[in-house]
């Protein structure tokens, strides 16, 4: 963790968990995060119905070519500051669609992302972390102003 | 639906198409008279990774990393039923040791994934605690799913010919420490799935699929068994080493002595599978030859068959919802000449329609989670009406079904 930040959570961070087409692995990880083997809403941390009401975007899959407005409309509708977590190799580099004909992604191309998170699928913990990553930089814009 | 010719108008809920879960995104139209569903379409095909396309530029072994991620909750099926149609063609024998092990695989994905689907129908009608319960027993069976093949998830685990790895003596009091667990645990909740009043009166009577439809329709795993169709590829064609093994369909009349084929009734016969697959588990790790666990270790050598071999083949395999169909054709090249994949929701899809009619828009999300979509983001709905739109989001949704849940309480 980062030096200099506060050792409790100045807020509760909430994700918004976004579908770009991806296989399901990667979800069903973010899901098991939040219940209660890994239980990270005890942080605060909670997934939300609404990008209007997010502070994090977790984005899982390749981006196809008809979900490509999609992905960018949600990131415009989550309130700055913002921070993006890319989970899963797809999302990532392609990984095992690189090649097809109907990918836009990675997501690099389409929005900004934060924090990449690699695996297929990456395990709970790595979610985890890579939450934290994203309140790190949170913080980081709210200590700058 | 012919319209009626009332000065009642009917308005329109478009959901999706955002529904990129499976390999099938589905868009649904919604005809809404004041509560009820007058009348559902859904169209299908937005999602598409062009996986099969990307299979032809692959060769067999390269495709079952691909297969596995055709779905991540099935990703032990799809390889398996791809490498069952390239078995078929390439006449590879599969040793007598390497079908039990491929029981025990499939049955404990069955588990993985009538555990995770008995957490979000909970979550649908708003009793998470339930969700947060079931998901803890699901970790378990992770657990051990780890312990055997090295991953959660995507397990890695299917080689054609066999598999990639073994269960040795040592491995096995910790298996049976987790089917004790998991046994233990679905007694928990049985209880809470049969015998709860608020699951009752949120699944009992709602979103019926008869006989009939379920026929029509070809439905398929157990949402057509709830419905008392008796269709089952482990009975009906045995694969692996199904046929040694004695059980049954699970049908909801084996509890209940009557088929209603609503909500209620498939919560019955995925939780009975459960307890099935956990005995399906035991008695396999109990019958198990000694032997190899794959025909041909060397996959260079395994390759180099693969070349030869021409033909076509179909692998068919009971997926934990449904039959999931693969169909292969080599043509002596190093990548297939064909390959199409038709997954079980497909077939699911269509009897949504009858399902659906007729009941209230709280129903919805009970009922389409009722036949297993992997539908993880409903994402966002729109109401037209009288020309103003608003939105309904996949909250707005789960909101009203709560809702309805505390007003039948009272």
């Amino acid at each position: 963790m980062a030096k200099g930040l506060s050792k409790s959570f100045k807020k509760a961070l909430w994700v918004y968990h976004c579908n770009s087409g991806s296989c399901n692995g990667c979800d069903i990880e973010i899901i098991a995060a939040l219940c209660p083997r890994y239980d990270v809403e005890r942080f605060g941390i909670k997934l939300v119905g609404t990008p209007r009401h997010a502070d994090v975007l977790l984005i899982t899959g390749p981006v196809t070519r008809q979900m490509v407005e999609k992905v960018k409309r949600v990131y415009e509708q989550i309130p700055d500051p913002k921070a993006v977590i890319c989970v899963g190799n797809c999302g990532n580099t392609g990984d095992v669609f690189f090649e097809s004909y109907n990918l836009v992604g990675p997501i690099d191309n389409i929005i900004p992302v934060d924090v990449h998170v690699i695996g297929c699928p990456p395990r709970p913990e790595a979610i985890i972390n890579a939450v934290a990553k994203a309140w790190v930089k949170l913080e980081t814009l709210e200590a700058k102003k | 639906m012919k319209a009626k010719a009332t000065t009642k108008t009917t308005y329109q809920i478009p959901i999706g198409p955002i529904h990129p879960a499976l390999k099938e995104p589905v868009q649904f139209e919604f005809e809404i008279d004041g509560e009820r569903i007058v009348d559902v379409d859904v169209s299908l095909g937005h999602v598409h990774r062009a996986i099969e396309w990307t299979g032809m530029h692959r060769n067999p072994i390269q495709i079952l990393y691909l297969a596995e991620r055709i779905c991540g909750i099935c990703s032990y099926c799809h390889p398996m039923a791809f490498s069952l149609a390239v078995e078929r063609i390439a006449g590879i024998e599969v040793p007598d040791r390497a079908n039990y092990l491929r029981i025990v695989h499939a049955e404990l994905e069955r588990i993985c994934s009538h555990v995770l689907w008995a957490g979000v129908a909970a979550h649908e009608i708003g009793f998470d605690s339930v969700l947060f319960l079931t998901w803890q027993i699901r970790e378990e069976a992770l657990d051990l799913t780890e312990y055997l093949t090295g991953n959660r998830v995507t397990k890695a685990i299917t080689m054609i010919g066999g598999v990639r790895r073994d269960i040795t003596p040592d491995m096995l009091p910790r298996i049976k420490k987790s089917l004790k667990v998991l046994k233990d645990s679905f007694e928990k909740l049985r209880k809470i799935y049969l015998e709860d009043k608020t699951f009752k009166m949120r699944s009992q009577g709602c979103g019926i699929l008869t006989k009939e439809d379920a026929l029509k329709l070809c439905a398929c795993g157990p949402t057509t068994r709830a419905s008392g169709v008796k269709k089952d590829v482990r009975i009906d064609q045995p694969y692996f080493a199904f046929g040694d093994l004695d059980f049954d369909y699970v049908t909801p009349d084996v509890l209940t002595g009557e088929v209603n084929g609503d909500v209620y009734d498939r919560i019955i016969v995925r939780l009975l599978e459960v307890k099935q697959s956990i005995e399906l588990i035991e008695r396999s790790i109990e019958q198990m030859p000694q032997g190899e666990i794959v025909s041909e270790p060397k996959i260079a050598k395994l390759l180099a068959t693969l070349k030869k071999a021409k033909g076509e083949g179909i692998g068919r395999m009971e997926a934990p919802r449904g039959e999931v169909f693969h169909y292969v054709k080599l043509n002596e090249n190093e990548y297939p000449y064909s390959w199409k994949v038709r997954a079980p929701t497909y077939s699911n899809i269509l009897p949504w329609i009858p399902m659906l009619k007729g009941q209230q828009i709280a129903d919805i999300p009970i009922v389409a989670a009722s036949t297993d979509p992997c539908m993880s983001c409903t994402n966002r709905v729109t109401i037209l009406k009288d020309n103003n739109k608003y939105e309904l989001t996949k909250q707005e949704l789960h909101r009203l079904s709560v809702e309805k849940t505390r007003r039948l309480m009272k």
